[in-house]
């Protein structure tokens, strides 16, 4: 940790370069999510992948989106459960 | 080809003294503007006076391309090959411009083509024609944000690994917390860096009188182009420490083992 670092934690300030970093990070995730519509389609695939082995999915009712709340992006999924397989 | 997605980053400034130091090191070198309808590469080059035939007379076959390149007086061998100020970006092809870059290609060691701002006709055109790209940007969130879905477009047009030049950086407002530093825009963007330029009056006093300014031997931004242009012949450069330049805080803190 730098002097400045520790006194903005002393004043309760914060570098204004940290927060173009944090807002450039939340938008590009936006961006780079928004950019190729198969990009998400691709994750929602490879997760219905995954889930399958322990779980039946309805395909038709699973959705992914990224969004944004309170200064975090968040990646949702939605699964509709059809039947969890036994755990041996 | 030099590109940034944002405008005002200093795309055609670093084109033309990326082309002045290519030229000094004896490299024969053309530069290409491909800003149709919005040509500046002339007037930063102070050759906006000897346009006779531009780029638009080349791919419509009015003039040859050796017709139309203007061979800089002050640089045995240097070049430009002007953009059209009257007409628009559709007036070139991509066919075409890959046609014009591999003959140009043909005859000249580099061929660096100024891209104009956006993501249109221009971009595509410029990418048509290009074997590698380098990327300018300033430390402000607009501009990198740019810069990474221009990396992104690159990277689907089969140019990948390009290099970043960060320009405009001002060492004071880095160490004073105010302007995002080299290493926060290489963690966002993730790619290689080929340059970093500090911010720099003389470089407007430079592009004022049309000469520029990596001949200067005095200037610190001078010294960046020069050691970008080490960098592209191949050459182990080690990169300006600008942020720690004339700073007691920063030997203070060196002193003191904090590091920064």
């Amino acid at each position: 940790m730098n002097i400045r670092a520790l006194l903005n934690i002393l004043t309760g300030k914060q570098d204004s370069k940290d927060i173009a970093k944090e807002r450039l990070r939340l938008v590009l995730v936006h961006d780079r999510a928004g950019v190729s519509p198969e990009f998400l389609e691709r994750i929602k695939e490879e997760v219905i992948q995954v889930i399958s082995k322990y779980m039946e999915i309805d395909e038709n009712n699973t959705k992914i989106n990224i969004h944004r709340a309170d200064g975090t992006a968040v990646l949702e999924a939605n699964l509709e459960i059809k039947a969890i397989y036994r755990q041996v | 080809m030099i590109t940034s997605g944002k405008g005002g980053v200093g795309k055609t400034t670093t084109v033309a003294n990326l082309g002045v130091g290519l030229a000094l090191l004896a490299n024969k070198v053309v530069l290409v503007d491909a800003d149709i309808g919005l040509r500046n590469l002339d007037v930063v080059m102070g050759l906006e006076n000897r346009i006779v035939y531009d780029l638009v007379d080349v791919v419509e076959g009015r003039c040859r391309s050796k017709q139309a390149l203007i061979r800089d007086k002050r640089y045995e061998t240097l070049y430009l090959l002007p953009a059209a100020q009257t007409r628009d970006k559709n007036a070139v092809s991509p066919e075409q411009m890959k046609k014009l870059c591999e003959e140009l290609k043909a005859e000249f060691d580099f061929v660096l083509v100024d891209c104009p701002a956006g993501i249109e006709q221009g971009f595509r055109n410029a990418i048509a024609g290009a074997d590698r790209a380098l990327i300018v940007t300033t430390p402000e969130v607009s501009a990198v944000r740019d810069a990474d879905r221009i990396i992104g477009l690159l990277e689907a047009a089969g140019l990948g690994g390009a290099r970043l030049i960060i320009n405009r950086i001002r060492p004071d407002m880095v160490r004073r917390g105010d302007m995002m530093d080299i290493d926060d825009i290489l963690e966002i963007l993730a790619i290689d860096l080929i340059g970093i330029v500090p911010d720099d009056e003389r470089i407007i006093v430079s592009t004022n009188r049309g000469e520029p300014l990596v001949a200067a031997d005095n200037a610190l931004a001078g010294q960046a182009y020069r050691n970008i242009v080490r960098r592209l012949l191949g050459e182990e450069v080690p990169f300006l420490d600008i942020c720690r330049q004339n700073s007691w805080f920063g030997r203070l803190k060196k002193i003191m083992g904090l590091g920064g």
